[in-house]
């Protein structure tokens, strides 16, 4: 018996769970993404930040919209909405707006995301809505069969631009940090440490949270422009990502194969949407107005008085 | 049903006597019925719904937003109806040619809500400030694939207040969007709306599951109740609410057998119910010869000619549909035994008379009287066809 198969069969008796399972719901799996894609990373660090972040899991909810990224919603185990093509976000905000203790994640490709979804992207970045945005940004549309999206690089060939890319692609820090996203972060899939962290902080985020992870499409994007495989994609990130926190967002934009900023960019504060509804209304209505989605700061202690008095009682 | 009726929040009734338009007894409506969250986005002859709902609902106790268009406003509600509120959803045609995509889903994952669609001239942008009821076969079949909805079509400021009431326990019955099929007259005509106290009004609550985490399937039915039991985010579930093709679970299933299982069932739960969703006024059919059928704004001007012919000594009956989705078939097959001939004066082109003549297969005569929209036909040509229709 050789030495590694020992190891193998020591370890498999220990039961050691993989840590991420709990946060899948088991029984779709095997999930639909092909070998080397870069979502299933995203998704592992996601269910990393939320174990880490200590947050209640069934406070959160997680909405998606259509296409290889919109099936996250499918496979994670929470309270999760699988939309039509664009607007998980305004889902999103009708989730969080109706129920205020509810952190409601997005996730979604960069086609539904920034395409269809456009108009909705810019303008719960402009609330300030308490959301947290995942991008996977793989460049094609992945799910229809490798079509171009707001952001395929110029010069990027895909299957309705079969003679290369020749529009202007979006960069998304900059678009979002533009119409007012308060939370901006950029990775690449190999940058999974990265990626949980910048979750878990987006999560602890008030206000709205966008992390964008650039991840390869192994059979459309990677093939179509014949760039090796998975492994030749995390070489290429590994060494073309510059390490910028705080870069100023209008230096993000990626050409074709070409370097890239990743970091933390943006994370200021400023007041939500609720928080605005209510410090306006509070102000103009007065006593009438009933507070919404949040606890008057006297109810507030009467209620951690209760929980202290029942604490007491347990002991 | 098993569906638990409750009083409605004081809250939200403003009880008394006002003189008010359709559109704002229209909001006085949906907060008496519970509704706590609207996403809306402006578009004439509905606005003042909106407008309404925003200036009332921080006193209430709830939360307007106006979104960036239709599409999010139609989807929004739906977010918010999985998070546990009364919701809905107010437009007019060009609006909703844009939330056709959001009707199919709200059909498909069972999403209660309400679509309160204030029609005006069309097609296209056609006449936004005139009528017409123009939309009639739109919010039937509008939206891709096979679904049931239900509609019902006031006729005055009293009808917004009462019918959106009905519309809101409807869709919580049901579990499907129920529409409001206003019109700009309604919408714009200022009456006396008599809001009566809290506790005389009925209220439909959702159909909560009792079951725990773990014993609960999303869309579990059983042959006796085809609508499924309801949960909301938050609570544990770990619900999932998908627009594809799902098993019970709630689960996406691309295939064959579960297509078979489901589409039939979202239609059955309101198809086999046609009987328990008649709601019509009929003055006047038992013995007539010739019957009038029409709804909302157009039944009253039919009212006028219908009195004029009787004035003439003709036996003409009243037939006026509350809820035009589904459509009675089964009456207007009863009625056709009885009758020469039906008259279906309607501000569109030609649309439900439809359903009454593929109701009556060629039996009896049916005149339809189409209008373009724009303004309300005039008395005297529905009197016109019923003198022709009694001959």
């Amino acid at each position: 018996m050789s030495e590694s198969l020992d190891l193998r069969l020591a370890l498999a008796e220990t039961e050691l769970e993989n840590p991420v399972l709990p946060y899948l719901r088991q029984d779709r799996i095997p999930h639909i993404w092909c070998p080397g894609c870069g979502i299933g990373s995203v998704v592992t660090s996601f269910a990393e930040a939320v174990r880490r972040s200590k947050l209640d899991r069934d406070k959160i909810a997680v909405v998606s919209g259509i296409g290889c990224t919109g099936r996250v919603a499918g496979y994670v185990d929470f309270d999760s909405m699988h939309t039509t093509h664009g607007r998980a976000i305004p889902v999103a905000t009708g989730l969080h707006l109706a129920n205020p203790d509810l952190k409601v994640v997005v996730f979604s490709g960069d086609g539904d995301l920034t395409g269809i979804g456009g108009n909705h992207f810019i303008h719960a970045a402009r609330r300030n809505m308490n959301l947290t945005v995942i991008c996977v940004n793989n460049f094609t549309y992945g799910m229809t069969g490798g079509q171009v999206t707001p952001t395929t690089p110029s010069g990027a060939n895909a299957s309705t631009t079969p003679y290369g890319n020749y529009e202007y692609p979006f960069s998304l820090p900059f678009l979002a940090d533009a119409a007012g996203a308060t939370y901006i972060a950029r990775w690449t899939s190999l940058h999974s440490r990265n990626v949980t962290q910048s979750i878990e902080e987006a999560l602890k985020h008030k206000g709205f949270s966008f992390v964008e992870v650039i991840s390869p499409c192994t059979t459309l994007y990677l093939r179509r422009n014949r760039l090796g495989d998975g492994v030749d994609t995390l070489q290429y990130y590994q060494d073309n990502s510059i390490l910028k926190h705080g870069a100023d967002t209008r230096e993000t934009a990626i050409d074709f194969q070409g370097k890239m900023l990743v970091g933390k960019f943006v994370e200021r504060q400023k007041p939500t949407y609720l928080d605005a509804v209510n410090a306006t209304c509070a102000k103009l209505i007065g006593d009438d107005y009933q507070l919404y989605g949040k606890t008057p700061p006297e109810k507030e202690a009467e209620k951690k008085a209760a929980a202290k008095g029942k604490k007491k009682a347990a002991k | 049903m098993t569906e638990a009726t409750l009083k409605a929040d004081p809250k939200g009734v403003l009880t008394g006597v006002h003189f008010i338009d359709g559109d704002h007894a229209a909001c006085e409506g949906a907060l008496a019925a519970g509704c706590r969250f609207v996403a809306g986005y402006p578009i004439t002859p509905s606005t003042e719904i909106v407008e309404r709902f925003a200036a009332r609902i921080p006193k209430v106790g709830g939360v307007f937003i106006q979104m960036e268009d239709e599409l999010a406003a139609s989807i929004a509600i739906q977010g918010g109806v999985w998070a546990g509120h009364k919701v809905m959803n107010v437009t007019s045609g060009p609006g909703l040619s844009l939330m056709m995509e959001h009707l199919g889903y709200a059909a498909m994952t069972e999403t209660p809500c309400v679509w309160v669609d204030v029609q005006r001239g069309g097609p296209s942008t056609g006449l936004p400030t005139l009528p017409a009821q123009a939309d009639m076969m739109q919010v039937k079949w509008g939206s891709h694939g096979d679904y049931e909805i239900i509609a019902l079509s006031p006729n005055s400021p009293q009808e917004c207040f009462d019918l959106m009431i009905k519309a809101f326990n409807l869709s919580e019955e049901y579990r499907c969007p129920v529409f409001l099929m206003m019109d700009e007259v309604v919408g714009h005509m200022t009456e006396r709306v008599n809001i009566p106290p809290a506790d005389q009004i009925e209220i439909t609550d959702r159909k909560w599951t009792k079951k725990k985490p773990g014993e609960y399937k999303a869309y579990a039915t059983t042959s006796d109740d085809l609508v499924p039991e309801m949960v909301k985010a938050g609570d544990g579930y770990r619900i999932h609410v998908t627009g594809l093709t799902h098993d019970e679970r709630g689960y996406p299933a691309m295939d064959v057998p579960n297509q078979a299982k489901l589409i039939p069932r979202l239609l059955n739960k309101i198809r086999n119910n046609t009987e328990q969703l008649l709601d019509v006024r009929m003055d006047g059919c038992d013995d007539a010869d010739v019957i009038v059928m029409s709804f909302g704004i157009t039944s009253r001007v039919a009212t006028a000619a219908i009195e004029a012919a009787r004035a003439k000594g003709l036996k003409v009956g009243n037939l006026r549909l509350i809820i035009c989705w589904p459509f009675p078939v089964k009456l207007i097959q009863q009625l056709a035994e009885k009758v020469k001939a039906f008259v279906v004066p309607e501000l569109n082109m030609g649309q439900m008379v439809l359903e009454v003549r593929r109701a009556v297969e060629g039996k009896v005569k049916v005149i339809s009287i189409p209008h373009p929209g724009g303004t309300v036909h005039e008395p005297e040509t529905i009197l016109e066809q019923i003198i022709e229709a009694a001959r």
